[in-house]
């Protein structure tokens, strides 16, 4: 997912880009403070390059742990009523969202 | 601000607790009673609870008293509100879940429940756990009851608070980053965080998975160890909890520290640090040492890179964790929805505050084609070299102290605008959970009238040589029984 971002070319951050990929609608506001915090953010971050990691393994879990298997066995009940029913809108066994297909 | 002390108040350890419990002396309903009353009255001064649940405690506490049994049978306790609870509202601080009530209970819940254990509430915490002062919630902030104008540390602040003040003997945090531990050492309390893996996060609301861990807030670390045996254990129904035998920590807690050798990281004391926090734990080190540990200096030389790998590593997972908040299935939705775009992000940028927002977009950085190389996957080395300096020192070692935080608890509002500042406060815990280790917190003294901690880091599934350490610390010195000034509640 490329995150370059032709309306602000040049700014280090692409707020733009990331809110819409976030799936986060910013204000004028929240933008410019979005876009300025992550600036330095971003700068504290730099400091993991100027560090030589050549060939050192990615760590991606604690105690390096691998998943376990179980047994093929259906352990839970039917519990759509419960959960449709903690849905902002449902009806008739769906969840409810704008019109997707024009 | 010491609340539920007295011989029938909740304000005890655990072991005199259950011992009035067993002798009659006191009522599991009464203890209940008791507990909830102090944090109601607690509650326009600490806003430590987000969800009461009185009615809960006090009908489960009649079951206690009609004869069932169990390990913390008749205990009143508070779990942070990112637990789910069935039928309870589990809001993570977020205006997001504010109406949200789950369909389940987490394990550690369960298993507290089934432990005969009584919960008076749902403490506030920093929204979806994110923050070090407990002022990113959508709740309002949790003041520190030692002083009312300070943060009382994050995210378990809430937690924190109520253990502190002497509303419950224990309560239930969560860890990704020091968010057990950091609040423990700016309330007074003991705090600890297992081994990752140690305790099910079924039902903990992820932040970021490889890091979250539960964690345990109570005065001393002998009922710290109480309460870990209850929860710690194999969940087959979270794939990463460990399958490691659960030790026998409550034994653990009273066995001394002859011989064990305490790693003193000259990094823990570095640039930042406090002096006289330094010497507070330096002083605790000392007691530790009189009580027959051997102190060694060790170093970790990566833990200045685990503030920078950390802000990488647990936003991107953030990031992806909560992409689930979309407005359809649950949570808040948005009424300016036209389309389905605008359905997900009007909700999200409604239900989300501010801190969150900024570790989702900072975790989508990290995470795009172009920045993943240099940021996500660097700092996953930087992880693995963070982990293999832990290695190293506890070939030296069996503890290694420090420490908590670099501070005590600073105001209220006095890092907001400042992220960077906020973040910097985590030195000295997220490398802990970088390498998934155990490590706990304890009380280790004042500054200008606030709580030092001194904190203790093991190797994996060693949470055994914490309780030692801790218990023959605690024995030496009474910090961890010192309560807040003030009135009583």
């Amino acid at each position: 997912m490329r995150v370059s971002d032709t309306r602000h070319p040049g700014a280090a951050i692409p707020i733009d880009a990331l809110a819409r990929l976030a799936r986060l609608a910013l204000d004028d506001d929240e933008r410019a403070r979005h876009e300025a915090d992550l600036a330095r953010v971003v700068e504290m971050m730099a400091a993991l390059a100027s560090h030589d990691v050549a060939g050192v393994e990615p760590l991606a879990h604690a105690l390096d742990a691998t998943a376990t298997l179980r047994e093929d066995a259906v352990t839970e009940t039917d519990a759509s009523a419960a959960l449709l029913a903690r849905a902002p809108e449902a009806q008739g066994g769906y969840f409810i969202v704008p019109r997707v297909v024009e | 601000m010491s609340a539920g002390g007295g011989t029938s108040g909740p304000d005890r350890d655990l072991a005199s607790l259950a011992a009035d419990l067993a002798a009659r002396a006191t009522s599991a309903r009464a203890l209940a009673e008791a507990s909830s009353r102090c944090a109601a009255a607690l509650q326009p001064r600490l806003n430590a609870l987000i969800t009461a649940t009185p009615e809960l405690a006090s009908s489960a506490a009649d079951q206690v008293d009609a004869g069932r049994p169990g390990a913390l049978a008749g205990i009143p306790y508070v779990v942070k509100d990112n637990y789910c609870t069935s039928g309870i509202r589990t809001t993570c601080g977020s205006r997001m879940l504010a109406g949200f009530s789950p369909t389940f209970d987490a394990t550690v819940v369960a298993r507290l429940h089934a432990a005969g254990a009584l919960m008076i509430g749902k403490a506030n915490l920093d929204e979806f756990a994110m923050g070090s002062s407990n002022e990113n919630s959508h709740f309002g902030p949790v003041r520190n009851p030692w002083n009312l104008d300070c943060v009382p540390g994050g995210s378990s602040g809430g937690s924190a608070a109520l253990v502190a003040a002497g509303a419950v003997p224990f309560a239930i945090g969560s860890d990704t980053g020091g968010s057990v531990r950091q609040p423990a050492a700016f309330c007074g309390v003991t705090g600890i965080k297992p081994t990752y893996g140690k305790a099910s996060r079924l039902g903990l609301v992820a932040y970021a998975s490889s890091l979250d861990q539960p964690g345990v807030l109570a005065r001393g670390a002998a009922d710290c160890a109480r309460v870990l045996a209850v929860i710690a254990g194999h969940d087959p129904l979270d794939a990463t909890s460990s399958t490691a035998p659960v030790g026998d920590y409550v034994a653990a807690a009273a066995r001394g520290v002859q011989g064990l050798r305490i790693g003193v990281v000259e990094e823990f004391f570095g640039a930042g640090v406090d002096a006289a926090v330094a010497d507070r734990c330096r002083e605790a080190l000392a007691a530790l040492e009189r009580a027959g540990a051997r102190l060694v200096p060790v170093r970790l030389p990566s833990l200045p890179l685990s503030i920078p790998a950390y802000y990488v590593l647990a936003p991107a997972e953030a990031s992806s964790n909560l992409a689930r908040f979309d407005g359809v299935r649950y949570g808040h939705r948005s009424s300016r929805a036209g389309t389905i775009e605008e359905l997900i992000s009007n909700s999200r940028a409604e239900g989300f505050g501010p801190e969150v927002k900024r570790r989702i977009l900072a975790g989508t950085y990290v995470l795009s084609a172009g920045y993943y190389d240099a940021y996500y996957r660097r700092a996953q080395q930087v992880r693995r070299l963070i982990a293999n300096d832990f290695a190293r020192a506890f070939e030296h070692c069996d503890l290694l102290a420090g420490p908590t935080t670099p501070t005590v608890a600073f105001r209220l509002g006095e890092k907001q605008a400042d992220p960077l500042a906020m973040y910097a406060a985590d030195v000295n815990t997220v490398a802990v959970n970088l390498a998934g280790l155990p490590a706990i917190s304890l009380p280790a003294g004042f500054e200008a009238g606030l709580p030092v901690g001194l904190q203790l880091v093991a190797r994996a599934h060693d949470e055994s040589a914490l309780f030692a350490a801790g218990g023959a610390l605690q024995r030496e010195t009474d910090w961890h029984l010192r309560r807040p000034p003030g009135a009583s509640a």
